[in-house]
């Protein structure tokens, strides 16, 4: 089957899809945007984690069908350019990424929690975060990114 | 299949960073990683590739009556199906010993041993015609007692030798002393996995001249492309690696997993072949913590003093040798922990069996023994009346002391002093009042207000030898190359170590930074046209690899000085590089660096050694084995709802000698990730094994901690530098990794008041249902 769907603001075609393919696939292997990652492809690991019309989902549960003539926006689409989302920089300068495999997902999971919440308390950021499993960080480090990253955007 | 844009390369680092050694520069890796555009294994692409995958084992014990992959072959979209009849070399491989078949010959051995492989246009069409190769098993009664394994003759040999992989006695002074107080128990630990979040993957291109280039995801370039090229039955320059983006490691990448299938798949076709594991195989496609059950008395005097500990310790190695032999050194030598016990007697035994084969996992060998020295430690406490601590600073080691194997501790080891950080500093408050149940046990999903909930307190105190022991010499190999690119001086280091997340690519160039006095260094991709550079495993790389990179910059830097000393015709002594300049002893800046080369390259191969191990006597076990050691501790404070079973910890705080921390921002990452481990085999994390077969090979059902598992941190870092080491360094990874577990495992029982001999502890071990 032939998918349709705006990737980060672009409109996206892959011919030749087979039933049964995962957003995820879909992205990664035809449409090349390798960013979001194939930890689990079983729902566990938020890895894959990609904005559908606005809302954070994992893409390895989305089959390619259903994203058709929707939004998709990954990894790749949220910085502007060269200019890293804050949210990206906080990740970055905090030391949050260390083999970065769950990074993609987590920034994704992060990037909403920080749009939709002013000022998160830790509580509702572990809350968040919680379907995003990191193995190597212990995750103080992504927290600190995200506290950064709110208090950022609170006194901007 | 078509697709828009190559992923970029890994260290394709046209950015640099600044900071030498001490500092705590930002990664050079963090952008390309938080854009989504770093590549790792599973990420490569090659137009015209073709998918690989594997056909395992459903039976842990069953010799191959029948193996027909006509059918398979025949299918539509599938190129290639192999079996071990169409491996050209020697069908066999191992770490230690050469003893694991690259695929099943007449007998598997395991659930989930690899015994066909195929090639497809696409991963479903693989999937699916791997139902279409025939296989016939005659199903064999597994082995699955470790401890029946180690001692029943009776049984039947899994491999020619038997059944025993290693066994190893240490004999201290006297072996059957007595003691005022004795305390005693049993021990067991389960199988912990890895469960690094990057799947087993690589891309295999063939080449021209016969060879082929390996892409992959692994801690040790080298002796995969050893390992390879002999089942390949290829010269090893004819089997190119290249590190290809690493999600995690832990130990599980240090044996083989799809590199000489993906290779013998792309020999085969021609064409491209990429393999990548689902979470699913990635459980049965590498190796686990050996589960270990140990034996151990501990005898002291009235006064808290040890005065022996005797102890007997069964690791269940599984279908294949792996890193059990080092396990088994590993676990008897460090089995005291870091105390000083006059008497020792240590038996260790490693074993073949039909469970999955376990090998090397982070603080490989002292898990097992410190989580049960670690509860003897609290049960002599509680005999003796006293605090736990306190008897743990009693008897802990120092700087001359003598280990179990007679060694003489010859750099510091601040161990009491851990201990004592820790109990100084201050404990969480008390619930008092109305509570966020989100903080409670179980959280929000919690039934209960806080009634039925207890409090503990425990520690966990650890040693961990650091880089290869037992004789091995276990060195790295760094080029380092000098030269000026757009008029400035340039360093770029290049070495086949493997960046696994830990931080190595950041700190290689703070090194060459610190050493050379350049602002700008780039590191090469990892690969193998460079000398070997070891694992990164072991807790080694920063010492080891960073130790030749040091060399290396060095010997550049005296070439260097060389050169000013011709072409200004003074005398080279004194000169030193900074701010990319030559300075003279007394501060004159002489020349820039810039001017000096010109056209020039300044390049330099070195390696680092450690000073020399020596093996154990294999009848009582002494022997200066070990390098350096690595000292952790913590503090765990952990809530418990004993009706429901639950346990929340806390609290989790750790103090650890890191001899001189190069990059302190790293270290804390190492510490905070590694306690994250060790909170995961104390109270969750298990691969569960009935008769030989895996029930939860999922993230669904393994489950590892996350964000609301972990609690918050308080950490010490000493730096006590060892004057043996490049920099004073002392391997960080694994030591937090292992000290977290009996921590909390004491806490619990600290709050509970039960025995609980065996970790992971489940809501079951607690409500005794
Ligand atoms: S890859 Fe989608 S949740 Fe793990
Ligand atoms: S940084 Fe490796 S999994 Fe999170």
């Amino acid at each position: 089957m032939r998918v349709n769907v705006v990737v980060n603001g672009e409109k996206r075609q892959a011919d030749n899809v087979w039933e049964g393919e995962s957003l995820l696939y879909v992205l990664r292997e035809r449409l090349g945007l390798a960013g979001s990652k194939n930890a689990c492809e079983q729902g566990e690991c938020g890895s894959c984690t990609v904005y559908l019309d606005g809302v954070p989902v994992c893409s390895c549960l989305v089959a390619a069908g259903q994203a058709e003539g929707r939004e998709v926006r990954t990894v790749e689409g949220l910085a502007d350019g060269d200019k890293l989302d804050p949210i990206q920089e906080s990740f970055v300068e905090c030391g949050a990424v260390q083999c970065g495999f769950c990074t993609p997902g987590l920034l994704v999971t992060a990037h909403d929690l920080v749009a939709r919440t002013t000022d998160p308390s830790d509580a509702e950021i572990r809350e968040a975060l919680a379907g995003n499993l990191c193995r190597c960080t212990g995750y103080e480090k992504i927290l600190d990114a995200v506290r950064l990253a709110a208090a950022r955007k609170e006194n901007a | 299949m078509t697709r828009s844009a190559p992923a970029r390369s890994p260290q394709d680092l046209a950015e640099t960073v600044s900071g030498g050694i001490g500092a705590s520069p930002l990664r050079p890796d963090g952008t390309l990683k938080v854009r989504g555009e770093f590549a790792y294994s599973s990420d490569l692409w090659h137009e015209d590739m073709l998918w690989g995958a594997t056909l395992r084992s459903p039976h842990p014990h069953a010799r191959i009556v029948r193996l027909d992959v006509s059918r398979a072959l025949a299918q539509p979209g599938v190129h290639a199906v192999l079996t071990h009849e169409d491996v050209p070399g020697e069908n066999i491989y191992g770490l230690k010993y050469q003893d694991t078949p690259a695929l099943a010959e007449d007998r598997v051995r395991f659930q989930g041993e690899p015994v066909a492989i195929l090639a497809a246009d696409h991963p479903e069409i693989a999937r699916q015609a791997l139902k279409e190769i025939e296989v016939e098993y005659e199903v064999l009664e597994p082995i699955t007692d470790p401890e029946r394994a180690a001692h029943d003759s009776t049984l039947p040999k899994l491999h020619p030798d038997g059944n025993l992989v290693r066994y190893q006695r240490i004999l201290k002074g006297d072996p059957d002393a007595a003691a005022e107080v004795v305390v005693s128990g049993v021990y067991e630990i389960g199988m912990q996995d890895q469960a690094f979040l990057g799947p087993e993957s690589g891309l295999a291109v063939p080449d021209d001249d016969g060879g082929v280039d390996l892409y992959l995801a692994t801690q040790w370039l080298h002796v995969d492309q050893r390992q390879t090229a002999k089942a390949l039955g290829l010269p090893p320059e004819k089997v190119r690696l290249t590190l290809s983006g690493v999600g995690g490691a832990f130990g599980g990448r240090e044996d083989l997993s799809m590199q000489i299938h993906s290779c013998l798949l792309a020999l085969r076709t021609g064409r491209p072949v990429k393999m990548v594991y689902n979470r699913e195989e990635s459980f049965f496609g590498h190796v686990h913590r050996h589960p270990a059950k140990m034996y151990y008395e501990h005898g002291a005097t009235k006064d808290g003093d040890l005065v022996y500990v005797r102890a007997r310790m069964y690791f269940d190695g599984g279908a294949y040798a792996s890193k059990t032999p080092v396990v088994v050194g590993n676990g008897t030598t460090l089995s005291v922990g870091p105390y000083n016990v006059p008497n020792a007697k240590i038996e260790g035994w490693g074993v073949y069996s039909n469970n999955p084969t376990c090998g090397a996992m982070r603080g490989l060998g002292a898990v097992q023994p410190t989580y049960a020295y670690e509860s003897q430690m609290d049960k002599l406490a509680a005999a003796l009346g006293m605090d736990p601590a306190d008897l743990r600073i009693r008897n802990a080691m120092s700087e001359g002391s003598t280990n179990v194997t007679g060694q003489v501790v010859d750099f510091p080891a601040p161990v009491g002093e851990l201990v004592q950080r820790l109990k100084d500093m201050p404990l969480p408050p008390e619930r008092t009042g109305a509570v966020d149940i989100r903080d409670l046990p179980g959280g929000a999903s919690n039934v209960t207000h806080g009634e039925g909930v207890v409090r503990g307190i425990g520690y966990g105190v650890t040693i961990k030898n650091i880089s290869y022991a037992e004789g091995l010499d276990d060195y790295s190999t760094a080029r380092v190359r000098l030269q000026v690119i757009g008029g400035e001086p340039v360093a770029m280091v290049h070495t086949a170590a493997a960046e696994v997340g830990q931080g190595l690519v950041t700190l290689q160039q703070q090194i060459a930074r610190t050493e050379l006095g350049v602002p700008r260094v780039t590191v090469h991709p990892a690969d193998t046209s460079v000398g070997d550079a070891g694992s990164s495993s072991a807790s080694r790389q920063t010492y080891i690899t960073g130790g030749a990179v040091r060399n290396a910059c060095r010997a550049v830097a005296d070439a260097v000085y060389a050169l000013a000393e011709r072409r200004l015709a003074r005398s080279a002594a004194g000169m030193s590089l900074a701010g990319g300049k030559v300075v003279a002893a007394d501060g004159e800046v002489l020349t820039g660096l810039a001017e000096l080369l010109g056209e020039e390259i300044v390049e330099e191969t070195r390696e680092y050694h450690h000073r020399k191990t020596y093996p154990l006597d294999p009848e009582t076990g002494q022997g200066d084995a070990h390098v350096q050691y690595g000292f952790s501790a913590h503090r765990a404070v952990v809530d418990v709802d004993v009706e429901l079973g639950l346990v929340k910890v806390v609290q989790l705080d750790c103090a650890q000698d890191v001899g001189k921390a190069l990059n302190p921002d790293a270290v804390l990452g190492q510490i905070q990730g590694g306690s994250a481990q060790g909170l995961g085999l104390a109270v969750m994390e298990e691969i569960q094994v009935v008769d030989g077969k895996v029930r939860n090979p999922s993230f669904t059902d393994y489950l590892i901690p996350t964000v609301l598992d972990m609690p918050p941190m308080r950490i010490d870092v000493l730096e006590r530098p060892d004057p043996h080491s490049p920099y004073g360094v002392r391997g960080v990874g694994e030591p937090p990794t292992i000290s977290a577990t009996p921590a909390i495992a004491n806490a619990i029982r600290a709050a509970t008041g039960l025995e609980l001999p065996r970790v992971p502890i489940r809501p079951e071990h607690i409500t005794g249902t």
